[in-house]
């Protein structure tokens, strides 16, 4: 999280953190682990009303935010959600608001007006079967036929997918993309649960059969929509990497305060030099987690041009070393660290679940290099 | 400049940018490569260091020294987002690399923490100018992160002191004017109690400075030997048996490394930017291997760590400026950027392939890579160990049990300095 927010900032982070605090405490997690959504309309509701749905939209669609970057606000609450494993579909609902706001024109209105007060949840279908899941491998087959479109495909993990009122699809169109806001309960649409690594986030295989939808569901242009599919990934990336840092600061809190009360051969784990070399690993690598997500989220939020350097430096690092200093908590707890009963798991799971998706480390490494080899002229 | 206030950010970034444009060449590629290769003559050398100071006495008339250093003592009085401007109109040219560590951080900034008036007014517009090129006498050849340790004497003559002993790992001394040294005045008391500071030219009869030979043949590391040195009292920084408080500061700024608002570190040079990873990236393409997914992913995971250490060290430089953060986070930077420029050097080593057994003069990049990985530790060596930097992280600021040691309460010479010899 930014070292210095402002005054608004501040106290908008802190709303988040107690309403959190008081409308998904642990035990209530581990409640919705048997609930279908994960999480309760009443809730979305209180968080909506505070602003989490609203930060990524212009203000002509009522939406707006606290300090002119809606981006680096929105990371603010992503944080506050992973200090706090908090449910709810907080990147997805953002980032279709977002995109019907600068794609959609006048006609998704009423829609956008939904999502920001909390009555709708929307979400985004990119990833689609394996081998079809890797970062820049879109099929599902978007078809134009005279003033509809018709949908052929699969999406999955799409979050949300069971709960979500509408779904923002992106699909191909001959050699371009296409992204078409499908209305969830629209023919052809089937929804089926998957399991899901976090307590309360959920995903779903959505199936497309001949899915017809009038043409003006399209957001943006049939086959031009790449460059806002990017831009929505970039988005998903800057979000779950805030969360995955405040997972990681919750994690690692929970540690420190733990080698403290500790005790064995008569003395804190706090004070074995191994522990605490390990330790001022971890934190270095806490630390520079939060400056790779700031970095980046900033990059993206300003259009700076090295945003997308910035975006997969922050995921591939946040991913690996994330993953070690999360592991590396349980490894400090021992035995009751891989119970149910404790709370780390919470954290781990929400970690885990934002390494695996929009890109896994080893693919944003992998683009890091096509980066390298364009700057330096080497391609 | 305004006689009222601070001068505008971009008048300043103007001036800079037009200064760098008329008065200096190119950086070279090989400041990127980083320091201690064995690419270059003694003569080349003293050239380079002969230049630098033409550098860094331009930049100081063209009022582009010391930005953050107090006018009174000639530099601009300018706030770390003016250095951190000047950084940026900088990148891609030559500067006054040996000026920054150790002589304006840790050397100056301890003068002007702890240094007299007199003091400061000698010798702080002197190192702006490029007079004086200062050296760290720290570390001794009896233990290098135990440095309150030393055991070089400092005993009273008069107006005098009269220093005995030997430091060591002072790069580049044999070319360098002044030394900043920390000896030992009391023997009777706790070593922490019994420590000095003073300062000396190095070029004087009684120093004997002797060229360290690194096992890939580069001599930039110097051992010198001190044989009845006379220092004046009026060279002493700091109170007489208080150097640790000197020593606590100075250590701070050494970590700070190119971190500090004391230095100028051009935006993509060395550490703090993405040179290293480039030249990975170089090696594997002479190496012809960049189309191997496996060396791309390793080429990758060398940006990623390029990057994110030049952000820790902007998060971190930030939070102590603002004081969000404790001094001794500043042991973050140097713990995190030490780890991951040695995963760098071995990266590089990978990807070359078997240029990393045997090369030719003709194999470009390839042929440092070998060299590179043999040196690799020196990151996490060089200006204190990442283990003394994570004791100071889990001790100072996660603020853990402190070690035991047994040399706390008791006189420093009753301190058992080597392993008991055996009667047999």
């Amino acid at each position: 999280m930014l070292l210095a927010l402002s005054s608004d900032q501040e106290l908008f982070r802190e709303t988040t953190a107690k309403l959190l605090d008081e409308l998904v405490p642990v035990g209530e997690l581990r409640r919705l682990r048997e609930d279908a959504d994960g999480f309760g309309t009443g809730y979305w509701r209180r968080g909506a009303d505070l602003g989490w749905t609203s930060l990524l939209v212009g203000e002509h669609h009522g939406g707006g935010s606290i300090s002119g970057a809606g981006l680096v606000d929105l990371a603010l609450v992503a944080y506050e959600f992973g200090r706090h494993a908090a449910p709810g579909p907080l990147a997805v609902t953002n980032i279709v608001a977002a995109t019907l706001d600068e794609a959609g024109g006048d006609r998704f209105d009423g829609v956008i007006k939904e999502l920001l007060s909390g009555e709708a949840v929307a979400t985004w279908g990119l990833a689609e079967a394996p081998p079809n899941d890797g970062l820049d491998s879109v099929l599902l087959d978007v078809r134009v036929e005279g003033d509809e479109v018709v949908l052929n495909g699969v999406k999955r993990p799409v979050e949300s997918g069971g709960r979500a009122d509408y779904l923002l699809v992106s699909g191909r169109t001959g050699s371009g993309l296409s992204q078409v806001l499908v209305p969830a309960r629209t023919a052809g649409v089937s929804v089926s649960p998957m399991h899901s690594v976090d307590v309360t986030r959920r995903f779903s295989v959505v199936a497309f059969d001949d899915v017809r939808v009038p043409l003006d569901l399209v957001v943006g242009e049939p086959g031009a929509a790449a460059g806002q599919v990017e831009l929505q990934a970039g988005r998903a990336v800057a979000i779950g990497c805030a969360e995955a840092v405040g997972a990681m600061q919750t994690a690692f809190d929970l540690t420190v305060e733990w080698a403290f009360d500790r005790y064995s051969f008569g003395r804190p784990l706090a004070s074995y030099q191994e522990l605490k070399h390990r330790f001022a690993d971890m934190l270095s690598w806490l630390e520079a987690s939060h400056a790779v997500s700031d970095a980046a989220t900033a990059a993206l939020a300003s259009g700076s041009a090295d945003a997308a350097e910035l975006l997969s430096v922050a995921k591939a690092f946040i991913g690996d070393y994330g993953g070690e200093l999360m592991q590396d908590c349980v490894q400090m707890h021992g035995g009751i660290g891989v119970t149910f009963e404790h709370d780390l798991h919470l954290y781990l799971r929400r970690h885990t679940l934002n390494r695996a998706i929009y890109g896994t480390p080893a693919e944003h490494r992998a683009r890091l290099a096509d980066i390298v080899e364009e700057q330096e002229g080497l391609a | 400049m305004s006689s009222t206030g601070t001068e505008d950010l971009e008048a300043f970034r103007r001036r800079a940018r037009d200064f760098a444009r008329a008065n200096l060449g190119p950086a070279s590629a090989r400041t990127a490569a980083g320091a201690l290769r064995n690419d270059r003559t003694d003569e080349e050398e003293l050239a380079e260091v002969a230049r630098e100071r033409e550098v860094q006495r331009m930049l100081f008339d063209a009022g582009l020294a010391g930005i953050c250093f107090p006018t009174e003592y000639g530099g601009q009085g300018l706030t770390l987002a003016h250095q951190r401007a000047l950084n940026e109109e900088l990148a891609g040219y030559e500067f006054p690399t040996r000026f920054q560590a150790p002589t304006l951080s840790p050397c100056a900034a301890v003068l002007l923490d702890f240094g007299t008036e007199e003091q400061k007014r000698r010798h702080i517009p002197a190192i702006l100018k490029g007079e004086e090129l200062w050296m760290q006498f720290l570390s001794e050849p009896s233990g290098g992160s135990d440095v309150a340790g030393a055991l070089t004497s400092a005993v009273r003559d008069g107006d005098e002191w009269v220093l005995n002993g030997s430091k060591i790992w002072t790069t580049g001394a044999w070319w360098s004017d002044w030394g900043l040294c920390l000896a030992r005045t009391n023997w009777d008391v706790p070593k922490h109690r019994g420590l000095t500071v003073f300062i000396f030219p190095i070029r004087q009869e009684g120093i004997d400075v002797h060229r360290i030979e690194m096992l890939n043949g580069s001599k930039e590391f110097c051992q010198e030997f001190m044989t009845d040195v006379r220092v004046p009292d009026s060279d002493r920084v700091g109170d007489v048996d208080d150097g640790w408080t000197v020593g606590t500061r100075w250590m701070f700024h050494e970590r700070m490394l190119t971190n500090s608002p004391l230095v100028t570190v051009p935006v993509g040079f060395g550490h703090g930017g993405t040179g290293v990873s480039s030249l990975v990236a170089i090696g594997a393409r002479d190496a012809g291997r960049l189309s191997e997914p496996v060396v791309r992913d390793l080429v990758g995971e060398a940006r990623m760590l390029d990057i994110a250490d030049r952000e820790l060290r902007h998060r971190v430089g930030q939070g102590i400026a603002t004081g969000v953060m404790v001094d001794q986070s500043a042991a973050l930077t140097r713990l995190f950027s030490g780890v991951t420029a040695t995963r760098i050097r071995t990266i590089g080593f990978e990807v070359v392939g078997t240029a990393g057994a045997a090369w030719t003069d003709e194999d470009g990049q390839l042929a440092h890579s070998a060299d590179d990985y043999l040196m690799r530790q020196v990151s996490q060596i060089g200006g204190g160990t990442t283990e003394m930097a994570r004791n100071v992280v889990s001790e100072r600021v996660l603020g853990m049990p402190r070690e035991r040691s047994l040399d706390r309460d008791v006189p420093f010479r009753d301190v058992p300095r080597g392993r008991p010899s055996s009667r047999s």
